[in-house]
């Protein structure tokens, strides 16, 4: 049986959880003092997933780099894939909030979005 | 001389926020002065997700949300310049401001809401010896380096103060390739919102040091390393903990300070523990017809409580407009009520009405407002305050004179988290002759 502590973030009391785990099957939550850390116990264990923001570079537009996010939360495992993309991606102004600066990043199905209009120069 | 119903000074999310809803609630005359080249102030550099919850009910990014305020802004048609930096307002509120278009030029408010944020303190102010070498940063100055010009500060990082940019520069320095060894904080808890510690160093495997602090930067021309110790319950460095950490930059996210200097200059009156302005019931300063809100008034966690605190100084600042105006103009229609007649009813006496003092005490640092009017209190009131410790299974209770009227169970309060307690006008006018309402925590 594996065990694994976390911190529950969903209040500022930061419950000490405690998962217990048979292979992929969450055995028993422990340390939580409502549902709510139960089902964040449960999700971080078995499918953690974030959003994950950065900028990447534009040319022509009034700055030079433009803010970006994962639409949808992916993968904690693909972090790290993802931002390795990003790397060397430029775009050119005008760039819109919501438009598509990468389609399905890094094979996680979720495309990443501007968070910044960026007008022409 | 140009002038304005409403000057507010900033553009951020406090200045957009207060000039929207001052628009909404009947002034047409506005402007706002921004000293950046865009509106939106620190939310442009703070391109991580979180933002927003509780105003729109979804998760945004700072230039989103920003965006949402500014386009508001745009569509009521609220006047606005940017690139121009307020110099000093006179106490009856003549603003001196300049940029390179108008030169230096004044303009007559009748009312000023100040919005003008923050700053972060810097090592200056924290007594840490060694050289001056290049490599040390605040959290923001690095965040807007990296997200807003592309630049990165270094490659091997120790952050010193585990404040919310700090947490957020961590993981944002080790996406982008930094690596970030540690964080140290002098106090025994985190000053951040605990889902910035999970998120921000436990994902990347970043070490928070607790009770510790930087006691030595090793480094001439460029930071070569850092010492950090742990220290006692009076903070000081206990001899034998030192441990060395290479690096070539050490970020400091150890506080921010309200910007004053303006409202200092024309007389505002600050209140030491916030270092804001000291408002009443309407977020009005001792200076009639200046109002405060956002991170200039007390330093938030949360960008929707400016938004909300923000919303309440423009409708305030409006109301005061409207009676001022309305004042005006009856004296040209001399059927109507004179001036005087009219002031009475709408501002009962200053002298006859007694303000009613909100005392913080007993773990609770400050509170704003720092006084009500009970004839100028909406229907609710939101008093805001900070605990200074962090207190587990306590109470917040409210004492209106010496009862005891509200008293909220609480698991846990804590210094990183800004509490609030809602007051009721039916309430308070249950209690004639109120002179204080004492807030405090009690343990259980």
């Amino acid at each position: 049986m594996e065990v694994k502590n976390l911190i529950c973030i969903n209040c500022p009391m930061g419950c000490a959880l405690t998962v217990e785990m048979e292979g992929n099957e969450v055995v028993k939550i422990s340390g939580n003092t409502c549902p709510r850390g139960e089902a964040y116990g449960r999700k971080e264990v078995t499918d953690p997933t974030r959003i994950v923001t950065s900028t990447v570079k534009v040319t022509g537009g009034k700055a030079e780099m433009v803010s970006v996010k994962t639409k949808q939360d992916i993968p904690k495992g693909k972090i790290s894939e993802c931002i390795k993309a990003l790397k060397d991606v430029e775009v050119q102004a005008p760039v819109y909030i919501g438009d598509v600066i990468v389609a399905d990043i890094a094979g996680t199905g979720v495309d990443i979005v501007a968070t910044k209009n960026i007008e022409l120069l | 001389m140009k002038n304005y119903d409403i000057v507010i000074v900033g553009g951020g999310p406090a200045g957009l926020a207060a000039a929207v809803s001052a628009k909404q609630n009947g002034v047409d005359s506005i402007l706002i002065l921004e000293r950046d080249k865009e509106l939106g102030g620190i939310l442009n550099q703070c391109i991580h997700n979180g933002f927003g919850l509780h105003t729109f009910k979804e998760e945004l990014t700072g230039p989103e949300y920003a965006e949402r305020f500014i386009r508001q802004v745009q569509d009521l048609g609220i006047e606005f310049k940017l690139n121009t930096m307020v110099m000093e307002i006179s106490e009856n509120r003549v603003v001196t401001a300049m940029n390179r278009e108008d030169g230096l030029f004044d303009l007559q408010a009748k009312a000023v809401i100040l919005a003008m944020g923050c700053r972060e303190r810097a090592r200056g102010a924290l007594n840490i010896p060694g050289y001056r070498p290049a490599g040390i940063y605040s959290a923001g100055t690095a965040q807007r380096l990296v997200n807003m010009e592309g630049y990165m500060p270094g490659r091997e990082v120790v952050i010193l103060g585990s404040g919310d940019i700090g947490l957020i520069m961590a993981r944002r320095m080790t996406l982008e390739g930094a690596k970030v060894k540690v964080v140290a904080e002098l106090m025994p808890y985190s000053g951040g919102l605990k889902r910035n510690i999970v998120q921000c160093l436990d994902d990347y495997g970043i070490p928070l040091k607790l009770s510790h602090t930087v006691v030595d930067i090793k480094g001439k021309e460029r930071v070569e390393g850092v010492t950090l110790a742990q220290v006692d319950e009076n903070s000081r460095p206990i001899p034998g903990t030192e441990e060395f950490y290479s690096c070539d930059t050490l970020l400091l996210s150890v506080g921010l300070i309200p910007e004053n200097e303006i409202s200092r200059g024309m007389g505002v009156e600050i209140n030491p523990v916030t270092s804001g302005p000291k408002v009443n019931e309407s977020l009005e300063t001792n200076m009639e017809g200046v109002f405060a809100c956002g991170n200039v008034l007390h330093v938030h966690d949360l960008v929707d409580f400016v938004s909300e605190e923000a919303a309440a100084a423009g409708r305030n600042a409006a109301a005061y407009v409207k009676t001022v105006s309305l004042g005006t103009e009856s004296t040209r229609q001399s059927d109507r009520k004179t001036d005087e007649e009219y002031l009475a009813e709408r501002i009962p006496d200053k002298a006859a009405e007694q303000e009613i003092c909100l005392i913080p005490t007993s773990g609770v640092r400050y509170t704003v407002p720092s006084t009500i009017r009970v004839s100028h209190m909406d229907e609710h009131l939101t008093v805001r305050f900070r605990v200074g410790n962090v207190y587990k299974n306590c109470y917040v209770s409210a004492y209106f004179d010496e009862k005891r009227v509200i008293h909220r169970k609480r698991q846990v309060v804590a210094p990183g988290e800004m509490e609030e307690l809602k007051l009721t006008k039916e309430q308070i006018l249950q209690y004639p002759n109120l002179k204080t309402i004492t807030i405090k925590i009690e343990e259980a």
